[in-house]
């Protein structure tokens, strides 16, 4: 893992299927790192807004990610809150490709 | 310190903790328990979940509108169907038959359906679920929008006692409850006094650890609706000077309700409060094709807790990827029936009683969390 100019990378490009997504875990922080079905890629807070339960164990739908335990959503895109009871959006983190890696950008 | 009989060997070769002394619970969420759980780290915790691949998952995750589609439809031919017999049977005795079907064919599959598209699993599209949710919800007597949040609470916090706002019995069960909501007579009128307070503005202390403030107003213009409804059939009665139109509207919420009660009865009860483990606390049974579809697969109950964004549908499937991880389903009603009402008997004389079955040999250990047994223990 390496970090350059506030970037870290967080996986390869290739670790995330289309339209899915994967824990992220550096330091004391969780993230949930998506690829969509065009291959872009997108980085929120790991753990849902409602309660502290990771969203890489949920469904991607499109730019939605469906929380796994009270199937809150949220756009992961913008990290609006999309569908109860989720009601707080959620945090979301500049992400770029290169050579093959995907790196965020944190606060 | 009186003795503690821990129980643990008795769980590993089969079915009874029983501890010599209990004190009796607080099973409010406005009580001290609440407190407690927060204080033991079993509310908001993290539970036990199967090792499912997560490309098997995520098919077993995939919405589908088709399978929700033909059901609400058949759903809906079904209570026309039965509801013109009623109809035409009125004022005969083949009304009490023909009410009987038409009132289970409401209420039964009112839960359910209120139960899968609150989750938001049954349809693929979300208004599809939304507008069946809103329909199931009032068919059930339970305003949407805080038996939403109730059942949310129910999800993180299942039988954590003072936390969970959908435990079934407390221990020792109260037989007046049970029977009474056969009919529905202790939910049903709960439920509509709760509606007249919201529609004044009220949300009552228990309701307030769960709703968040930013919801009430929603709650508040949802009772009133309903309310309104409720005036309706009122006077659609009076004028036609007959109970016939609160046959069709209000009335089979109670008098077609003992089904979903059966089918309610056998998901968490005489099972262990305060674990983190679905396995040990909600129970799975097999139930015939007309029952599951009526109960739209929610037999399939332990799946369904572990998982609840895999679809009604797919629950079958999520038990065959499961069971190795599981006890065994009860092979059917009668047979967790027996269970039940065993337990409850036994938890009548002795409230710490619970069921705990072996696991099989390719499954987990059980994840009792911070505590053995729940701690209802007597500790002097």
């Amino acid at each position: 893992m390496s970090e350059l100019e506030g970037w870290v990378e967080a996986c390869g490009v290739d670790d995330i299927d289309e339209e899915d997504v994967i824990r992220f875990n550096y330091g004391d922080r969780s993230f949930a790192i998506y690829r969509t079905e065009d291959s872009e890629y997108y980085a929120t807070d790991g753990f849902c807004t409602h309660e502290r339960v990771h969203l890489a164990e949920g469904l991607v739908m499109g730019h939605i990610i469906e929380c796994p335990k009270h199937n809150g959503r949220f756009d992961y895109t913008t990290g609006k809150a999309m569908k109860k009871p989720v009601c707080i959006d959620i945090k979301t983190y500049p992400v770029k490709t290169k050579a093959g890696k995907v790196f965020i950008q944190m606060d | 310190m009186a003795p503690i009989i821990e129980g643990r060997s008795n769980e590993r070769e089969g079915i009874v903790i029983s501890e010599t002394a209990y004190v009796k619970r607080n099973y409010s969420l406005t009580g001290p328990e609440n407190q407690r759980a927060q204080d033991r780290g079993i509310a908001s915790a993290e539970w036990y979940a199967t090792p499912i691949p997560r490309k098997r998952m995520k098919e077993l995750m995939q919405r589908r509108n088709l399978p929700a589609i033909r059901d609400t439809l058949l759903w809906f031919a079904l209570m026309i169907g039965s509801g013109i017999l009623a109809y035409y049977a009125w004022g005969t005795w083949w009304a009490i038959p023909a009410f009987l079907l038409y009132g289970i064919l409401y209420s039964s599959p009112a839960d359910s359906r209120w139960h899968e598209c609150g989750h938001g699993t049954a349809f693929k599209t979300s208004w599809m679920n939304e507008v069946v949710y809103q329909m199931a919800s009032f068919m059930s007597l339970r305003p949407a929008t805080p038996w939403r949040w109730s059942h949310a609470r129910h999800h993180t916090d299942t039988i954590i006692v003072g936390r969970d706002p959908e435990i079934a019995q407390p221990r020792p069960p109260i037989w007046r409850i049970i029977l009474m909501d056969f009919l529905r007579l202790y939910a049903g009128p709960r439920d509509i006094k709760r509606m007249f307070l919201h529609s004044f503005g009220i949300i009552d202390k228990e309701e307030k650890d769960y709703i968040p403030p930013s919801e009430f107003r929603k709650t508040f213009w949802e009772s009133r609706f309903y309310l309104l409804i409720f005036a309706g059939v009122v006077f659609a009665c009076i004028y036609t000077v007959s109970i016939l139109p609160a046959m069709f509207v209000i009335l089979p919420s109670f008098y077609g309700a003992f089904l979903l009660l059966v089918f309610g009865m056998t998901q968490h009860l005489g099972l262990k409060e305060d674990v983190l483990d679905h396995r040990l606390n909600t129970r799975t049974v097999y139930m015939n094709p007309i029952f599951r579809y009526l109960y739209w697969n929610m037999n399939y109950h332990v799946e369904h807790h572990m998982f609840p964004m895999v679809p009604y549908h797919a629950l079958p499937a999520l038990h065959e990827e499961m069971k190795r991880d599981c006890p065994p389903a009860r092979r059917s009603l009668w047979e967790a029936y027996k269970e039940v009402i065993s337990a409850l008997l036994k938890q009548g004389k002795d409230p710490s009683y619970t069921i705990v079955k072996p696991l099989p040999a390719t499954a987990q250990p059980y994840n009792y969390g911070p505590t053995i047994t729940g701690d209802n223990r007597r500790v002097q």
